[in-house]
């Protein structure tokens, strides 16, 4: 963007946002807002103290178990649902109903089913970042070009070839956006299962920092969340800039 | 008066002679009570080009694609050197109407793809393949993609895929109709040579008249709802003319005029 003849650098508004926090800190309005620069002076004195360390794997642990498997089970769904009238017609009004639904009021049932540990906050994780994937890749395949199915038959193509040749390539725009979003989502559904299923990860720093109004490390863990989340998501964004040379010529 | 010009050229004793690679008889096709195609029976003669020429919606790419194996026909069959068709083979290849190329290959891996799902080793199908990319003009382009290339050349990636499963049968689904009409003309003069020096039978769709003309040795006309061949037409007299002098033989121009007539009646 360009004022007053000067190109601003990227992320401009955020020097404009946290200077805005920083005043709001100073003129001590409320408990709830601590100055940036106390927020980030925390940031860094608990990054590498053991409990921060502890949480981090944690929550990196189950996080990275949730999205393997969303992405493992979502993508062949989404290409299957997308190849079989069947299986669409099957599956797609609860792949929506759970897309829209306020998962967070299932967790005490799978707490239920299948207990207080890791187990169900992976599966919170999962359920979270599924549905979209599943969507995606769903969308992607029904917008392959009928020619190219063709084409591969004509040529012999085996079902496996099409599969990995064909469908799984032409989709993988569309798949990549899923996950991207799908990751998103995850570390909503991460969170969430660290706050209500086992007191856990980065969870249990936010239920410990808020319940003692700890408010400055409150905000440095979720300035630390956001942040990873952020990259995730910019390397997802990255491997989409890879593939869209053909995306628009499918 | 205009069918007695086209007598002389339907000249049935000469398909007696020659050798039938494709044959089709009593096909019919029907989409739920939708007649595609009704009892069609037609023969392409080995070496030669046929085209499938007609107003559009009589049925010409859905008769290719049951040659291709692609459709199934509700009733009658198709031989290909005698052997019915069940379904795709490695005796017939395709060339699309929107060249359907993979998009995120390059052009040395699309002219390859055809050998690549037969498993033949990589080395061998790029030999192959670069061959035919040398024989349609594409040299220098082998690491292109497909999007930076103009139509044309996306239909000679099309053409040299075909080309390079050697198959014995070329099956074209309006090849030329995405392309400009200088390059198409300049197709079509390729396509004219392509005929003479391969020995491979080519069924050619389309719409153009004058392209059906100008490259066939054959012309069946198609008409529709349900479609059935309502003459064949075989070219003989500028056939071994060289190609600048076929669009102004009299011939040429008398076929042209007439299948136009036959075929007035049938466009909206």
């Amino acid at each position: 963007m360009i004022v007053f003849g000067y190109r601003l650098p990227a992320m401009a508004s955020l020097i404009l946002w946290g200077l805005l926090w920083e005043l709001v800190g100073w003129m001590e309005l409320t408990f709830f807002i601590p100055p940036l620069s106390e927020v980030l002076v925390t940031l860094f004195e608990i990054i590498g103290t053991p409990p921060f360390l502890k949480a981090l794997s944690e929550t990196a642990y189950a996080f990275s178990m949730g999205v393997f498997f969303a992405v493992g089970i979502g993508v062949p769904v989404g290409i299957l649902m997308g190849r079989s009238r069947l299986l669409d017609e099957l599956l797609l009004p609860w792949v929506n109903v759970f897309l829209s639904a306020p998962l967070t009021a299932l967790v005490p049932v799978l707490m239920v089913l299948f207990g207080f540990g890791m187990k169900s906050i992976i599966i919170t994780t999962t359920l979270f970042a599924i549905w979209i994937i599943i969507l995606n890749a769903r969308t992607g395949v029904r917008q392959i070009n009928r020619s190219l199915v063709e084409m591969a038959q004509s040529f012999g193509a085996s079902p496996m070839d099409a599969f990995f040749k064909i469908y799984f390539w032409a989709a993988l725009p569309e798949i990549l956006g899923g996950v991207r979003i799908g990751i998103i989502r995850a570390v909503k559904g991460v969170i969430i299962g660290q706050l209500l299923i086992s007191i856990a990860g980065f969870g249990a720093l936010f239920e410990l920092y808020s319940s003692n109004f700890l408010m400055a490390h409150f905000w440095a863990i979720l300035i630390v969340l956001f942040a990873m989340a952020f990259s995730i998501s910019e390397f997802m964004a990255y491997l989409e800039r890879k593939v869209s040379y053909y995306a628009a010529n499918r | 008066m205009a069918m007695s010009q086209i007598k002389p050229v339907l000249t049935s004793t000469e398909t007696a002679q020659t050798d039938i690679a494709v044959s089709v008889r009593n096909i019919s096709k029907n989409y739920g009570a939708v007649e595609a195609l009704k009892d069609l029976t037609l023969d392409f003669p080995r070496g030669q080009l046929t085209s499938l020429l007609g107003p559009s919606g009589c049925g010409k790419t859905t008769l290719l694609k049951i040659i291709a194996g692609l459709l199934k026909p509700s009733s009658g069959e198709v031989e290909v050197n005698g052997k019915p068709v069940v379904g795709p083979g490695p005796n017939r290849a395709f060339v699309f109407q929107d060249f359907a190329l993979l998009p995120w290959a390059t052009v040395m891996r699309n002219v390859a793809f055809g050998l690549e799902l037969r498993g033949v080793a990589k080395s061998e199908r790029e030999d192959v393949a670069a061959k035919y990319i040398r024989d349609v003009g594409l040299a220098g382009f082998e690491n292109s993609y497909p999007h930076e290339l103009s139509g044309g050349m996306r239909q000679r990636v099309g053409l040299a895929r075909a080309l390079s499963v050697d198959a014995k049968v070329l099956l074209m689904d309006e090849p030329f109709s995405a392309v400009d009409e200088q390059t198409r003309r300049k197709f079509q003069e390729d396509l004219l040579g392509l005929v003479q020096n391969e020995n491979k039978t080519f069924i050619f769709v389309t719409h153009s008249i004058e392209e059906a003309v100008y490259v066939s040795d054959q012309i069946a006309i198609l008409l529709p709802r349900p479609s059935r061949v309502s003459e064949i037409i075989r070219p003989t007299g500028f056939r071994n003319k060289p190609m600048d002098q076929i669009r102004r033989d009299p011939e040429y121009l008398d076929i042209v005029d007439d299948i136009w007539a036959s075929l007035r009646s049938y466009v909206e």
